[in-house]
């Protein structure tokens, strides 16, 4: 009873959605107030209806109700409380139901913040964001339901799949689902402006926050993905270009140029049928990356059960919103105006620039992505296409983009005088020079790929440095009295400089070993010796595990014991690893337990990982940059002058 | 089938070469690196765990100890499983694509920024704001200092 409520909450969603969608946008079109204002209280009914029909699966999930197909086929008496919860979206089914959670959520939240706002606009806004959500729920309920019951109930479930029993399930797809809905609220932003005729810098600067937030998102659950994905597959490898990641760093790229491109447009109104296509891409991109997991052309860790009638539909989907937009985008460009003037150097430039490298660097990855999709539709046989390409191509074009993002915020708007850039920059040239080719001297070994990873992230990290305290010398006043979305674009380029220098680091100096180990034996890397003592068997609530003793000691002083582990699920034949890491910040020693070998000795891998840290702090500070960016004064100044004007306008009328 | 290859795997052990060997391991982890590993979803012989991995890992330190080339190990395994094992997809006639893809982009991106930035310069006007218009800005100015952000 409680499946079909929540599975009726869905259809009456639907409704709502349809019926807010055509009256927001009619209104909008033909100016009538009433179903103007129908927009808002819509699109809170319809994020009240999703949380209860995601609460009653989520029920089903916690009394273990297995007469619902999916909590049956993702569960299991035996699953924890937690991973009961969080496998509600742990399948395809549940997921899109987060992903509609989400959805209407930030729908929610632009009913909410959106009252400096004129109404025709936040009408045509959720008006869009209805029809989007329509269309998923109707792909929900046509395909995917998670209200499935199955007759008759089966006694037990079949448990969830081993690799997302973590802590990783119940942060990761949250965070990356935020991400990549969020896009959907500039993208609508984008739509209404198109069919409102109004690309001007006020649109841009409504959707700026919007697209930050959402990008911050995407960036954090990309970041945890990975993080994830490093210690629970058990080779320490953090990005492996897989199909599923691709899908979801290719709206990030697209994400990131448009972001930037936003700035451009909202403070000197360039660039905008440039920054509409982007925010129409970075959407259509998501939804692409949403088939491509979830139609089964892939094979991948991450891939979900496959069916060809859902690849059908999200490719339906993906046409329709991207022929749509496009077809609107070709009526409404041309009478976009250009914007002010700018000389060919001008920060209006370098972020043309830079935008056009983000764009070929996504369309690099779509390539290398769905090359072998279509080498293999053909008929012309099967083909890998891996890191050593990605690597290949993705790099080269990284590298002048990294060059230019310490030019780009010392730059004049209109025109940069290029003495001007070399007063700025020629203190973090000096400094990248001399730590680029000195520190691989220090760290052992020198290699031209290392130092040329350390001088670029030194190069961005000193001038964001120089450019903060240059900048608080000449105002004379502290680090808190400088504007916010100032200060989280440079705490974003200082986290993408130390991102830079972990993965250097990383790549170049860590070490692998694979090798054979009894109790008492010692392996020793990094400067610190790993004693092996032994496996012992231990009992888990759904699984069996193989829990090694690893003594961690450095010239002889033990530091700490490492327990890797090594799991066989009840549920499944493939046994999982919980890799062991010792981390300081500075470096990881990662234990992970192979096979079991003659003799009680097993196989053990050992990784020494320097400044791998520094990949998912440096991620952890672009996001902290937009999250400071967000909260700039002026996005809520502008709704206290408005107020501030209305009483004014009040007490003269 | 797993007895089989612990077996073999034991064999091996006793094999000096293998742990011994630093500058061998390297290598096979090098070649192991950038083949796929075909039972597995998308991971690399030298990463998974799989049977298959274990056992081709195996064969490539037996084909460094007998002194072939990488190329050569390479040769042997698309030998048996085709192309499809290299992660390092080869240039030939159907990849060329592929591999001047990205440039043949790039070289359009840029291409488009230079026209729309020639064609920018000859048609915005340079004077956009009106009189009237420049008047109220500088008395804005002249009451905000300009952040400049």
């Amino acid at each position: 009873m409680i499946a079909e409520l929540g599975h009726f909450s869905l259809i009456l969603t639907l409704f709502v959605a349809l019926a807010q969608g055509c009256l927001a946008l009619a209104g909008a079109a033909r100016d009538n107030a009433v179903w103007i204002a129908f927009a808002r209280p819509a699109a809170r009914a319809q994020f009240l209806l999703i949380i209860f029909s995601f609460a009653t699966l989520g029920w089903s999930f916690i009394v273990k109700d297995f007469s619902v197909a999916y909590v049956a086929q993702n569960s299991n008496s035996q699953l924890p409380l937690l991973y009961r919860i969080a496998a509600v979206w742990g399948g395809h089914e549940g997921s899109l139901l987060l992903w509609l959670l989400m959805q209407t959520g930030w729908a929610y939240a632009v009913s909410v913040f959106s009252k400096q706002l004129p109404d025709v606009m936040v009408a045509r806004v959720l008006g869009v964001l209805g029809l989007v959500t329509a269309g998923f729920l109707l792909f929900v309920l046509l395909t995917s339901n998670p209200f499935e019951r199955l007759v008759p109930a089966p006694i037990e479930g079949m448990d969830l799949n081993p690799l997302l029993q973590d802590i990783g399930l119940i942060f990761h797809p949250p965070l990356l689902y935020m991400g990549y809905v969020g896009f959907s609220v500039a993208f609508a932003f984008a739509i209404a402006a198109l069919l409102a005729g109004q690309l001007d810098s006020t649109w841009a600067r409504w959707s700026r926050p919007w697209a930050t937030a959402a990008w911050l998102f995407l960036t954090l659950g990309i970041a945890l993905g990975s993080w994830w994905a490093y210690y629970e597959l058990g080779w320490g490898g953090w990005w492996f270009w897989d199909p599923v990641e691709n899908s979801s760093f290719i709206p990030w790229l697209v994400g990131t140029a448009l972001i930037h491109s936003l700035a451009v447009t909202e403070k000197r109104a360039s660039f905008k049928n440039w920054t509409v296509l982007l925010a129409i891409s970075t959407f259509s991109l998501s939804l692409l990356g949403a088939f491509l997991v979830r139609s089964g052309v892939l094979t991948s860790v991450h891939a979900f059960a496959t069916d060809p009638r859902r690849g059908v539909f999200i490719l339906m989907l993906f046409a329709v919103v991207v022929g749509s937009s496009l077809f609107l985008f070709a009526l409404r460009a041309p009478k976009v105006g250009m914007g002010g003037r700018f000389e060919l150097i001008s920060r209006e430039s370098l972020l043309l620039v830079n935008n056009v490298l983000l764009a070929v660097a996504a369309g690099a990855v779509i390539l290398g992505t769905l090359y072998p999709l279509f080498i293999d539709a053909l008929g012309l046989g099967k083909l890998s296409v891996g890191p050593p390409y990605f690597n290949a191509v993705f790099i080269p074009l990284m590298v002048p983009a990294l060059l230019l993002m310490a030019v780009g915020p010392v730059a004049n708007w209109k025109s940069a005088k290029i003495s001007a850039l070399m007063k700025h920059l020629h203190v973090p040239a000096v400094v990248a020079l001399v730590v680029g080719v000195g520190a691989p001297f220090l760290l052992g070994r020198w290699s031209a790929l290392v130092a040329l990873g350390l001088a670029l992230a030194t190069w961005i990290a000193t001038a964001v440095v120089k450019g903060i305290v240059d900048r608080m010398r000449a105002t004379r006043t502290g680090l808190r009295a400088q504007p916010r979305s100032w200060l989280g674009m440079h705490l974003a380029h200082l986290g993408i400089a130390v991102f830079v220098a972990g993965v250097t680091l990383v790549m170049g100096y860590e070490t692998e070993q694979d090798v054979r180990m009894t109790p008492g034996s010692t392996v020793s890397t990094g400067g610190y010796d790993l004693k092996f003592l032994g496996v012992n068997k231990a009992q888990g609530p759904n699984y069996v595990a193989d829990i090694g003793d690893i003594e961690l000691s450095r010239d002889g002083r033990v530091l700490r014991l490492l327990h890797p582990e090594k799991r066989s699920y009840i549920s499944s034949e493939m046994p999982m690893t919980e890799a062991a890491i010792d981390a300081n910040g500075l470096r990881h020693v990662y234990v992970a337990l192979g096979e079991p070998l003659a003799d009680s000795a097993w196989s053990v891998r050992v990784y020494y990982k320097p400044f791998v840290d520094w990949i998912w702090i440096g991620c952890i500070l672009m996001a902290l940059g937009g999250l400071l960016a967000i909260s700039d004064r002026r996005y809520r100044l502008k709704r206290r002058e408005r107020k501030a004007a209305l009483v004014a306008a009040g007490a003269t009328a | 089938m797993k007895r089989w290859w612990l077996t073999l795997l034991c064999a091996v052990i006793a094999l000096p070469s293998w742990a011994d060997n630093g500058a061998a391991e390297k290598r096979m982890l090098d070649i192991a690196g950038e083949l796929r590993c075909l039972v597995c979803q998308n991971e690399s012989i030298a990463a998974s765990r799989a049977d298959l991995a274990v056992d081709l890992r195996q064969q490539i330190r037996e084909q460094i100890q007998v002194g072939k080339s990488d190329a050569e190990i390479r040769a042997y395994m698309v030998d048996r499983y085709g192309d499809f094992v290299l992660y390092r997809t080869p240039l030939k006639a159907t990849t060329l694509l592929l591999w001047f893809g990205p440039m043949l982009l790039l070289a359009f991106g840029l291409l488009v920024l230079a026209t729309t930035l020639r064609r920018r310069k000859s048609s915005v006007a340079d004077a956009l704001l009106s009189d009237d218009e420049r008047k109220r800005a500088q008395a804005l100015l002249a009451q905000t200092t300009d952040n400049g952000t």
